[in-house]
């Protein structure tokens, strides 16, 4: 029974907040990256191009995708009133998101092994990266809009979600995955292809640049608390390194797509990444239902969340460390089909 | 009843878990059929072993890959469509589920990539050992999914604050009363339903030809595991009906479209149950089975759903009949076990009729997993807890019936592509025969390992191409 009295002591709040912010952090950057990919997929002029971007991310895409159902099992877990609201909340966005994925998913097994319907494959590929991108960002938009609550449940509607401010995140998101995407194809690729990457990389930080600009303006606006939060002093001297960090790294990022470096575009992206991801977690802790629940607040019990901690704790650290294996053994350059045969 | 929120959440729930359910279904048992012919290989040093395992590896590969994105789906629906059962139970079900999906993404990420594609890249003891611990991964996961699904039938271990389940004992949550029952019933039928497929597509080489030496292992193998677990499933599944008497007795009276209580009851083989008019129609009965079966005693007593209060007793067509279609199926199964046990005692275990009702019999388990997943879950209705929380208590509130009537279409005209998609990808492999299995160098839509990894390691891989030849 001492080690009740300790759970009910001892604070898991933090820990399951930094385990799920990471899930959360890694599915957007690592499906971030391959969803932009896919998306780069569908401007690649012939079949040589398309074999090598596809097989820059074949080996590792599953894994990157797991990362979405560890955010979500984690957020259930550790924090169910989030889930139970948020969810429900996103009906139709999550829907969207969850078939395109589906689609998407079985466009990589289905396009190598059956040649006769590679269009239609490639098409699910590409547009199911484009769609499940968007949805994800109306998804953002949503949850920094807030939801209708009463009591413990969502009591709004389900297309309470789509305003223009979730339309221009679904359209951001379309822009920071393709940033991404570009920079890693500038990392894994060569010659005519690296090139087309650099050129769609410019765009999409432009696009990018845009979109957190509006953001950053547009969410102050729309709550009183995100304003007070960073313009009241002396917050805004403690948080101005993050938005001058964030103008200092789109500039590297911008110089580097055009220079001959090949790391610094994917690592720019996602530091960008990292930064606008921080902004939001200033905006809204600790808040985890805007407006209505804290982290505190929409907690499991700590019996909970102790015992799913013991397996965590074993099992995340080994999976983590296999992720970074898999990125070493498939380091260096892809080339197209030819390689493979 | 008609369409609202709450049964179109429940038609939708079924559709996606019910086709999700047939990849395990045979995911689970294949991973073990692997790590059984991988093991075979080392102890005899044969050949053909190793040959057979390469060719379902290819096939393998794609179940589970159409398992992984069926499987995202899933711990979405709770939120999407039933948010107030994950807040109601989250505090004492969330960890089962999330311990599910650690233990599968534990096993992807460490082994899965080994036995896919790292044929030649490992020496064949390792490569061993991870087909082994894939397969005991895929039945970590199953242990903790059906875990969390037997609380739902058999809630333990919980204390209920405020309208919602708090744990109180993780050990009689997790090993709450069906459990046990359900795991060994669950795993056994997996396992059966891959062995059934490996029989048909063993019957139809052996009946082509070109495979003929593969096939007939196949064959062979795949009898020789029907005629233990067939006859094992039985008692696992008297066993686990036994458990439902003692904990969900309605749920038992359904399936027997009991109404009456009473000792001595027949066995009806065959009714139209009228859950309105509380009786049977054109019903065809037994004497006394019904104790006896479900007792083990000729005058045992049988609690009819009379004796439940009519807002707590699950619909009686589905149950029933779903019952009898799986049932059904096993006396089948037991008939062709001992055809095959025959036509090997005699040395003819190539005879083409039995070959070909062999390569009929394929989808015989997936049939009988979907009736039994029928049985349990419509079974357990009104409820999604036990005797706790109700079905109606724990969809999402916000949820028009238009809303789930849309959904549901799009997840019905999504995987009515993706899954002949897949089915007609896995028959083509099979076709192809074991032979090409060596020649394709892309498994699971990965390229071999090397042509991306570091020039000294293709030089290996080649290697490895001769030694396989």
């Amino acid at each position: 029974m001492s080690s009740l009295v300790a759970m009910q002591v001892f604070d898991f709040v933090p820990i399951w907040t930094l385990i799920v912010g990471m899930a959360v952090f890694l599915y957007v950057l690592l499906d971030g990256f391959d969803l932009g990919v896919g998306m780069l997929y569908g401007l690649a002029p012939d079949t040589s191009t398309r074999n090598t971007i596809m097989n820059s991310i074949a080996p590792i895409w599953d894994g990157n995708e797991t990362w979405l159902v560890m955010g979500g099992l984690g957020l259930l877990a550790a924090f169910p009133l989030a889930f139970a609201i948020i969810i429900p909340a996103v009906y139709f966005p999550i829907l969207v998101m969850l078939l395109a994925l589906v689609f998407r998913g079985v466009a990589f097994e289905f396009r190598f092994r059956d040649a006769e319907r590679k269009t239609f494959w490639d098409h699910a590929f590409c547009y199911g990266s484009v769609i499940a991108t968007f949805a994800q960002g109306t998804v953002l938009g949503a949850f920094l809009q807030g939801f209708k609550v009463t009591g413990r449940t969502f009591s709004g509607t389900s297309f309470d979600f789509l305003t223009p401010f979730s339309l221009m995140t679904g359209t951001a998101l379309i822009f920071g995955y393709s940033l991404l995407g570009s920079g890693w194809l500038v990392l894994k690729t060569e010659g005519e292809i690296q090139a087309a990457a650099r050129r769609h990389g410019k765009k999409c930080l432009i696009g990018t640049m845009i979109a957190i600009v509006l953001v950053s303006l547009w969410t102050p606006y729309m709550s009183a608390q995100i304003a007070t939060r960073w313009f009241s002093w002396p917050n805004m001297l403690f948080l101005a390194p993050v938005p001058i960090l964030t103008a200092i790294v789109s500039v590297v990022t911008w110089r580097s797509f055009s220079g001959r470096t090949e790391a610094i575009p994917f690592i720019g992206g996602i530091l960008l990444f990292v930064l606008a991801y921080l902004g939001i977690g200033i905006s809204i802790f600790p808040m985890i239902v805007p407006g209505q629940f804290s982290l505190w607040e929409a907690a499991s019990s700590a019996s909970t969340q102790a015992f799913l901690l013991v397996g965590t704790l074993v099992l995340l650290p080994v999976i983590l460390m296999y992720t970074g294996w898999s990125y070493w053994v498939f380091r260096g350059k892809v080339r197209s089909s030819a390689g493979y045969h | 009843m008609g369409i609202d929120a709450v049964f179109a959440s429940r038609l939708q729930f079924a559709w996606v878990i019910g086709w999700h359910i047939l990849l395990p279904a045979f995911t689970v048992g294949m991973a073990s059929f692997i790590a059984l012919l991988e093991g075979l290989n080392l102890a005899t040093g044969r050949e053909i072993y190793f040959r057979v395992s390469t060719f379902w590896i290819k096939i393998f590969s794609v179940a589970f890959g159409m398992g992984v994105v069926t499987g995202i789906v899933m711990p979405f629906q709770f939120g999407t469509n039933w948010s107030r059962y994950a807040d109601a139970t989250a505090n004492v079900l969330s960890p089962l589920f999330a311990y599910e999906g650690l233990t599968a993404f534990f096993l992807e990420a460490a082994f899965l990539g080994i036995l896919l594609f790292g044929r030649s890249l490992v020496p064949r003891w390792a490569h061993f050992l991870a087909a082994l611990l894939v397969a005991l991964g895929t039945l970590f996961s199953s242990f903790w999914i059906l875990s969390a699904n037997s609380w739902m039938q058999t809630p333990a271990g919980y204390e209920v604050i405020d309208g919602r389940f708090f744990p109180k004992e993780w050990l009689h949550v997790v090993f709450n009363p069906s459990f046990p029952f359900r795991l060994a019933h669950t795993v056994t039928a997996f396992y059966i339903t891959t062995s059934f497929v490996v029989l048909g597509v063993g019957a139809f080489l052996m009946k082509r030809g070109s495979a003929f030496a593969e096939g007939r292992v196949m064959v062979s193998m795949a009898l020789w595991l029907l005629t233990a677990l067939v006859p094992l499933q039985g008692f696992l599944g008297d066993a686990h009906g036994l458990n439902t008497r003692e904990h969900q007795p309605a749920k038992l009276a359904a399936i027997e479209a009991r109404w009456e209580t009473g000792r001595g009851v027949p066995l009806t083989l065959f009714a139209i149950p009228d859950d309105k008019n509380e009786t049977n129609h054109f019903a065809i009965e037994v004497p006394r089975l019904g104790s006896l079966i479900l007792t083990h005693e000729l005058d045992g007593e049988v609690r009819g759903l009379k004796a439940f209060p009519r807002d707590e007793r699950p619909p009686t067509l589905l149950p029933f009949f779903a019952f009898r279609v799986m049932v059904g199926i096993a006396v089948l199964m037991l008939g062709i076990v001992a055809a095959g046990g025959w036509l090997r005692w005699r040395r003819k275990l190539d005879n083409p009729s039995f070959l070909t009702l062999s390569q009929w019999c394929m989808p015989l388990g997936f049939v009988a997993v979907i009736a039994g997943w029928i049985v349990t879950e419509v079974g357990r209705q009104p409820w999604t807890v036990y005797g706790l929380l109700r079905t109606t208590q724990s969809v999402s509130p916000s949820l028009t019936t238009l809303n789930v009537v849309m959904s549901f279409a799009g997840y019905a005209a999504v995987y009515l592509i993706i899954y002949p998609a897949g089915l007609l990808l896995m028959m083509k492999i099979v076709r192809k025969g074991p032979a090409a299995a060596h020649d394709d160098a892309i498994e699971a839509g990965r390229p071999v390992a090397p042509v991306q990894a570091a020039p000294p390691l293709a030089g290996a891989n080649k290697v490895g191409d001769g030694a396989l030849k």
